[in-house]
């Protein structure tokens, strides 16, 4: 039964970490859509999900007189370590192209160290407007919580956070928002004349991007993670396997007495294992919907979504896992001696 | 009882490598056992009584000498081959019943039908047999909720399942008390005089031995006494 539960936490683990992964992607997504632009432009060399280039914001007006565009808004994005960030924004343009926030508490920025968070943040953090918060780069007061969905979970006056992280007159994004989402095409191809080294998306397009496919270093972590839990259940499932065989040496001779070749001992031992890691991977897909909880509970600004499409995969690998264990172990049961295993207490 | 020995070995030779040291364990055993026929095999622990056990069931091969058992050349067969002769041709009863823990005592005789390939319901002759042996109501207990008496014919019904030519017994009263022992000792012969079930019996005890037609007495790794038909 133990080592069912291991097979167990071994597809939760890559359940689990695929289905944070997805999770955070799509919520990375809803984000980017929930801003309301059709085109997104990006400072040159920056990765699909790092923001780690900038531009001038110089640009942002050099957008706004392009054809069928409404309104721009420029945004800096500034890491704060983990998987969380403030984002820049001047609210005025960021209205222009969100439609604005809707506020659950408190209003907009007042003063240069105002914040105002998302209520996945706040319920997170239990945190109200009115709450002073320390963060790597500050304290900040927040001013408000908005309902989630518009691009990050924390924001700050654009050019306060200009000042504070030494980025004076430098955005990370500029977020477009036109008189006609049909004109995307013609307008992008306008701008990728005129700004060459900016990657250019339309949002659907950058949204259709964030999947565990187009980052290569997700896809990386996973498979370390899946080897990892390949290991783990090839060594529990070995060691449990191994400790059987042992403990059952005499019944391995009865058998052995009775006629049974090599490959009957070995068929049962693996269909024993095969048996433990199917009862392994249904508690694992059944465990990730406790993971889903508690990470909902407790750490809500990482999203965890159940992946049905992972479950046939995670078992594959716990059930091959399981069984390559099982190898070693099985055949020392079919090689064993019938007389020996028959003296054997 | 029909004519023609079974078993029949000449001049059967079985060393052990116990280290660097051979040990003789068979030291040239000459036997004729006839179809049909009940042979106690008697002897002192070191007699080779185990050893002959080993090498007429298939469980391991002889140094040197001839064996054949049902018309087979024990000498030439490949492991395979003995595993094969385990299956169809001899049967085991053991002093410690050697049943499988987990299993009922139905599962525990059906195994033994499923190593040997045998598909369907057992047929007429075994739920004969099963009766006999007056196990026929607690087919479906584990081993531990059964007697040691009721272990030892579930045992002797895994034994004869698959109606082998040969049903050799090791010492298969050594765990049960007198009444016991009695009863098992009495169902060997039933056995073997209402179906002719030919059948080899290793024990210390003189008078279980005594259920046999003939008895064979082993000293030394050779038959000292009885080792052919009369």
């Amino acid at each position: 039964m133990l080592s069912a539960v291991a097979v167990g936490v071994q597809v939760t683990m890559v359940l689990t970490l695929v289905g944070v992964s997805r999770g955070m992607l799509a919520d990375m997504a809803n984000r980017s859509r929930g801003v309301g632009a059709e085109i997104v432009v990006r400072a040159p060399g920056s990765s699909l999900i790092g923001f780690s280039g900038n531009f001038s914001d110089k640009f942002v007006e050099l957008l706004r007189t392009q054809p069928h565009v409404t309104a721009v808004a420029g945004t800096l994005v500034q890491p704060i370590g983990g998987i969380n960030s403030i984002t820049g924004i001047d609210l005025k343009t960021f209205n222009a192209v969100s439609g604005g926030f809707r506020f659950l508490e408190g209003g907009p920025f007042r003063q240069p160290n105002d914040l105002i968070v998302d209520d996945v943040y706040a319920r997170g953090n239990s945190t109200h407007a009115g709450d002073i918060i320390t963060l790597p780069n500050g304290k900040w007061r927040v001013v408000g919580v908005v309902e989630s969905g518009k691009l990050s979970r924390m924001f700050a006056d654009l050019t306060v956070l200009q000042d504070l992280s030494a980025n004076n007159g430098k955005i990370t994004t500029a977020f477009l928002k036109l008189d006609d989402p049909a004109n995307t095409a013609s307008v992008i191809a306008e701008l990728k004349k005129k700004l060459p080294d900016n990657p250019i998306y339309s949002t659907e397009e950058l949204v259709s991007l964030m999947s565990i496919d187009s980052i290569p270093m997700l896809k990386n972590f996973i498979w370390v993670v899946i080897t990892l839990a390949v290991l783990i259940g090839f060594l529990v499932v070995f060691l449990s396997m191994y400790t059987a065989v042992l403990e059952r040496t005499r019944e391995i001779g009865i058998l052995k007495a009775l006629g049974a070749t090599p490959a009957y001992v070995l068929g049962i031992l693996l269909r024993e294992t095969t048996l433990l890691a199917v009862i392994g991977s249904i508690l694992g897909i059944i465990m990730t919907y406790g993971t889903k909880f508690l990470i909902n509970t407790f750490v809500p600004s990482m999203a965890q979504v159940i992946v049905p499409d992972w479950w046939p995969r995670a078992s594959a690998i716990a059930i091959g896992a399981a069984l390559l264990g099982a190898l070693y172990p099985g055949l020392k049961a079919a090689r064993q001696d019938a007389i020996e295993a028959l003296a054997y207490d | 009882m029909t004519d023609g020995p079974i078993i029949e070995t000449r001049d059967l030779k079985k060393i052990y490598r116990v280290g660097d040291v051979d040990v003789a364990a068979l030291r040239g055993v000459n036997l004729s056992v006839k179809r049909g026929e009940f042979v106690s095999i008697i002897g002192p622990s070191g007699s080779g009584k185990s050893t002959l056990f080993h090498i007429l069931g298939g469980l391991t091969p002889p140094t040197s000498g001839s064996i054949h058992i049902d018309g087979q050349d024990l000498l030439a067969m490949s492991e395979a081959g003995r595993t094969a002769l385990r299956k169809r041709t001899v049967g085991f009863v053991f002093q410690k019943y050697n049943l499988l823990p987990t299993l009922s005592a139905a599962d525990n005789i059906a195994i033994a039908r499923d190593i040997a390939g045998v598909r369907g319901e057992p047929d007429e002759a075994f739920q004969q047999i099963l009766r006999l042996l007056g196990i026929d109501k607690r087919l479906h207990h584990k081993p531990r909720a059964l007697s040691g008496g009721e272990q030892q014919r579930v045992a002797i019904a895994r034994a004869v399942v698959n109606h082998p030519a040969i049903l050799l017994a090791d010492e298969p009263t050594g765990n049960l008390d007198t009444g016991n022992s009695d009863a098992v000792l009495k169902l060997l012969r039933d056995l073997n005089e209402r179906l002719g079930q030919t059948i080899l019996m290793i024990t210390h005890n003189p008078e279980a031995a005594e259920y046999g037609h003939r008895i064979i007495r082993m000293r030394d790794g050779r038959v000292v006494d009885g080792s052919s038909a009369p």
